[in-house]
């Protein structure tokens, strides 16, 4: 992999978001829509539901944290989706830049949004709600890493989905990330599902990291079974998608689909 | 041009089939150091999808295709790094400014002092007046200068070039033409060429070749084609053969 290629794509996207405020906004608008309105369905239930401890710090930190997934998520697939729209995805293959020098640079993308999203969503809870994310602990970093490469996993896959399916395929970019969002039990213990469910939620690497936030919340106890369970399936799944992604755009080298994707 | 120097581009057998269709059959040809090969063809011929198997976007179904001695598909990346290409069809990112463009490019292929060459190719072009207006609102004679400038910037030794002038005015296609022919002479540029033209695949190309329905029929001089087919000019012969494509098609 050769740095300078993949600096070459982020200084693209940058140079497309310095001057286009509806792209800034697009970043910033959910998130905080997510926590406005969440924040104040949780404080009054949390006012008529004063049995259930820490209920706050569970929605709130749930919230935040799968914003941190979905942003991840979305950093790789809008940026992909950008060079789509701008029809500018022969330019690129068509230059010495390698498969994983893309993804490399979408993922870095990602970062970049992570934590743009992440300050603003920390400072938005601690004014509206004295909310302080940080009460999770250290256990806060290993988290976010690994929503993070959940993200990362979600949002290869659609973006495989959509180099196969073409533009038709985009609306994947928005609606993916919510399939696996019951899976995830972002607000509700994995107990709750029906049996069979719970065999396919232990299998998403988001669920043990919200199940471990919930023991460290109500137990403070190290998580570490969770996490070590999330950080192999991340490893496995990552791996897995990533291979995915190369045998998609080999088969859509070979059905002549890579150069007609954005028509 | 030397008749003698190993090819720097050997297509041999190159074929692609998408299903049942057959885009391209069995192509064969040759591009030496530092000549202008005119690629000619009706619409559907196979030029474009020859171009995008040149540059690695399209897998072949069989055939090989050879770049500087090494092979396209086990050499991409040092390969492309020495190619480029332009298309009247494809644009570059709307949002970013010209200059952001070729900033871009020429990070993505390495260059050092950028700044530098960036200047020497807009000052070649005659893009002074536009290199800070943003993509979207050249007109497309610009955009086609885009698409040259970041084709040229990158210093490469091979040249795709899809309709270069389809969109310029007469006198911005002579300059163009006129540079490309420098940068032949210059550098010892190869440059693959399409163009619907006739008049100025005569006077560009050191030879031609015409694809018919994915194949190659002619392969030769301007003259040495049209004396072949038993022509005036190279328009007849493209009439001749497009019309041949049709009949065919239609039957």
């Amino acid at each position: 992999m050769k740095l300078h290629r993949i600096m070459a794509l982020i200084f693209r996207h940058l140079y497309l978001y310095r001057r286009s405020l509806p792209r800034i906004m697009e970043i910033f608008y959910w998130p905080f829509l997510d926590l406005v309105i969440w924040g104040f369905i949780t404080l009054y239930l949390a006012r008529y539901q004063p049995q259930v401890p820490g209920f706050v710090t569970f929605f709130l930190g749930a919230l935040i944290l799968w914003d941190i997934l979905f942003r991840a998520q979305q950093g790789i697939t809008i940026t992909f989706l950008e060079e789509l729209w701008a029809r500018n995805l022969m330019n690129l293959f068509a230059s010495p830049l390698k498969p994983s020098e893309f993804l490399a640079a979408t993922m870095a993308m990602s970062v970049l949004k992570v934590v743009a999203v992440s300050i603003v969503m920390g400072i938005c809870a601690l004014v509206f709600y004295s909310y302080n994310v940080l009460v999770i602990g250290l256990w806060l970093g290993p988290f976010v890493l690994n929503l993070v490469i959940t993200g990362w996993i979600i949002g290869v896959f659609t973006t495989s989905l959509i180099m196969r399916f073409g533009q038709e395929a985009e609306v994947l970019a928005w609606s993916m990330v919510f399939l696996f969002q019951p899976i995830s039990c972002v607000f509700y213990p994995i107990e709750v599902l029906p049996a069979w469910l719970q065999g396919v939620a232990w299998v998403n690497p988001a669920a043990h990291i919200f199940e471990g936030m919930r023991v460290v919340l109500t137990t403070g106890q190290a998580p570490l079974s969770h996490l070590a369970w999330s950080v192999g399936l991340n490893g496995l799944l990552l791996i897995a998608v990533v291979g995915w992604f190369y045998r998609t755009m080999a088969y859509c080298k070979d059905q002549g689909l890579l150069v007609r994707v954005g028509e | 041009m030397s008749s003698i120097a190993s090819p720097v581009l050997k297509v041999s057998q190159l074929t692609k089939r998408f299903g049942n269709f057959t885009a391209v059959d069995g192509v064969s040809f040759e591009m030496r150091p530092g000549e202008i090969l005119g690629l000619l063809g009706p619409n559907g011929a196979g030029k474009t999808t020859t171009i995008q198997m040149l540059l690695g976007l399209v897998t072949p179904t069989s055939g090989s295709i050879e770049v500087f001695g090494l092979d396209l598909l086990m050499h991409r990346e040092a390969i492309l790094q020495q190619v480029n290409f332009s298309s009247t069809y494809i644009s570059m990112p709307q949002s970013l400014t010209v200059e952001e463009n070729l900033w871009v490019v020429a990070r993505l292929y390495g260059l050092s002092d950028i700044a530098q060459q960036i200047d020497n190719v807009v000052c070649k072009l005659e893009m002074k007046e536009f290199r800070q207006k943003v993509t979207r609102k050249l007109s497309s004679g610009q955009m086609t200068r885009l698409g040259l400038a970041k084709a040229i910037l990158t210093k490469p030794r091979i040249l795709f070039l899809d309709e270069p002038t389809a969109s310029l005015d007469p006198d911005v296609a002579y300059m163009i033409r006129a540079l490309l022919k420098d940068e032949q002479r210059s550098s010892g540029l190869s440059i693959l060429y399409t163009s619907h033209n006739m008049r100025e695949m005569e006077e560009m190309s050191d030879r031609i070749i015409f694809l018919q329905r994915g194949r190659l029929v002619a392969e030769g001089t301007a003259q040495a084609i049209v004396d072949r087919f038993g022509q005036t000019d190279l328009e007849e012969v493209f009439l001749k053969l497009a019309r041949e494509s049709t009949v065919s098609l239609s039957s």
